[in-house]
């Protein structure tokens, strides 16, 4: 006898786990991105009655595909009576058979549902046409939380940071826009795959940001959404395992993480890499990342996720900070401006080279990063730049730009640090 | 199939098309009606020849006032939006500098009796 307890934990672990796949393989029966979700809504709402009643299937994601398809189905019939039928969705290789639909009536389901071999592909559809360059990045961002990870809308929103209702909006004027225009649900051709990757790529790493570094608010992680982009980076990796910048990504992503522990201090204070505790860090995840990494390189073909993880697990292989290998650190941002010449990644480079050749060099290249004016509102400009004019002296000026770094900065355990570090400096020097 | 509108913008200064870009411009359009794609194409004169009408209102010029104005238009048919953008890709009046394209999808028409 499976208790009320056991069938409700089935079905949360099922949402959490299977939702992308059971939803990805409804919306081929369904050809609608709604009509799906309502389907899969409805299964998951059916299996907590039936798996009390009936004990928790074997394969709950067969389970809850066969009851959502079903369901999809049902409604395609019942459309089909009043109107002519409508691609909703369009999918340009094929078009779901009738004989398909008809073998889930079949009543030996379980010979049918077999999963193992359609689904990865069917995940692989959903989050590039979430991701479809045709869509804002904010929409893409938006709709894979909501289709991929299976979050309601309230939640998206606040991952986001926006109000519900201009969440709802966005979210159905992006729904709008890929039944309306036909973005077509199909995983890229290998032509396309690069730039269609790079739109993939992008989304999983702003939403590790996100949930990493909350642009606003309290705390300093939401750790949850980092939870979800390293989940969604591992299948991804999974699913194509011989793409470089996938496995950059992953290794990017548990290099970052693996830190997670060490970087506030008591009270929710951010602690600066040189006073983490190496020692608390995630040596499991790194090992990881690293045998990521060297599978990639030894590929060649390592682009700029890559490139950043290198950089990453660098740092973290040190054995103390002032161990770091700097010039190599320095060497691999210079590959990686070449490969992405954005000027976040050229004040990124100014910290090693502080290391390597002496807070004057990387001053200068600060200053000439503030005078191009594209990174202005960016708060950690005038940060790097306070902790540079502190270490040659010229205090000052340091607390100068410690005043504007703050001014940029809405993370109250950023602002902190940031105020500590100018009271500190107001202090006189240490 | 279905239908996408694709608008061809152009720098309201940037004065006629040269030889070469007319040329360039005349060899995708045979392209496209070659591919079966076209369903039919207008150039239209320049944006200083409009006139627009807003409710009793007559002004002399295009309808928004903007750098950028139609200068033409052409309905193709393709299976989905990435073939839709890789037709509209194709257009060289994207890479000259002075406008660009804006695919929208049909959404109904009529055609009038052929006269």
């Amino acid at each position: 006898m499976t208790t009320a307890t056991d069938a409700g934990q089935a079905v949360a672990d099922a949402h959490r786990r299977e939702w992308a796949f059971v939803l990805a393989a409804t919306v081929r029966v369904a050809q609608d991105l709604d009509l799906a979700e309502e389907c899969v809504q409805e299964a998951y709402a059916a299996a907590l009655s039936a798996w009390e009643g009936d004990g928790i299937p074997g394969n709950p994601a067969a389970w809850l595909t066969t009851a959502a398809k079903r369901r999809a189905m049902d409604a395609i019939r019942r459309e089909r009576t009043f109107r002519a039928k409508l691609p909703l969705l369009a999918e340009p290789e094929e078009v779901v058979d009738e004989f398909a639909l008809d073998e889930l009536d079949k009543p030996d389901e379980g010979q049918v549902m077999d999963p193992e071999d359609v689904i990865p592909d069917e995940w692989l559809r959903l989050i590039f046409t979430c991701c479809h360059p045709a869509l804002a990045q904010e929409a893409q961002l938006a709709l894979t939380l909501r289709l991929v990870c299976g979050l309601p809308t309230p939640d998206v929103a606040w991952a986001l940071l926006v109000s519900e209702q201009t969440m709802a909006a966005r979210i159905t004027r992006a729904k709008k826009k890929i039944s309306a225009a036909r973005i077509p649900y199909r995983v890229p051709r290998p032509a396309e795959l690069p730039d269609r990757l790079t739109a993939v790529l992008g989304v999983l790493h702003l939403l590790f940001a996100a949930g990493h570094t909350a642009p606003s608010g309290p705390t300093l992680m939401r750790t949850d959404l980092a939870d979800r982009a390293l989940h969604l980076a591992r299948t991804l990796r999974d699913l194509m395992p011989d793409e470089p910048e996938v496995r950059g990504l992953l290794a990017l992503l548990l290099v970052t993480d693996a830190r997670r522990a060490t970087r506030t201090g008591a009270g929710g204070r951010l602690l600066r890499l040189e006073e983490q505790d190496h020692s608390l860090w995630d040596r499991g995840a790194l090992a990881e990342a690293h045998e990521l990494i060297m599978a990639g390189l030894r590929g060649g073909r390592g682009g700029r996720y890559l490139l950043q993880a290198s950089i990453a697990s660098l740092y973290a292989e040190a054995p103390t900070y002032e161990e770091t290998d700097w010039t190599q650190i320095v060497a691999l941002y210079d590959r990686l401006l070449s490969l992405w010449p954005s000027p976040v990644v050229a004040l990124n480079r100014t910290v090693p080279v502080s290391m390597a050749r002496g807070p004057a060099a990387a001053l200068a290249q600060v200053e000439a990063l503030e005078q191009d004016g594209r990174l202005s509102r960016y708060q950690y400009l005038p940060a790097i730049k306070a902790e540079l004019l502190q270490r040659l002296g010229r205090t000052d000026e340091a607390a100068a730009a410690y005043r504007q770094a703050l001014e940029l900065t809405g993370n109250e355990a950023e602002r902190e640090y940031l105020a500590g570090r100018l009271t500190g400096q107001e202090a006189g020097p240490a | 199939m279905a239908q996408y509108a694709i608008l061809i913008f152009d720098n309201a200064e940037a004065g006629d098309y040269t030889l070469e870009q007319q040329a360039a411009s005349k060899r995708h359009a045979d392209d496209l009606i070659e591919s079966g794609a076209m369903i039919t194409a207008y150039a239209l004169q320049s944006a200083d020849t409009a006139t627009s009408l807003r409710g009793d209102v007559v002004t002399d010029g295009p309808f928004i006032d903007s750098k950028e104005v139609i200068a033409g238009v052409c309905i193709i048919e393709a299976p989905d939006l990435d073939a839709a953008l890789e037709l509209a890709r194709r257009n060289p009046a994207i890479q000259w500098g002075r406008g660009g394209v804006e695919v929208r999808p049909v959404a109904g028409g009529v055609a009038p009796i052929a006269r």
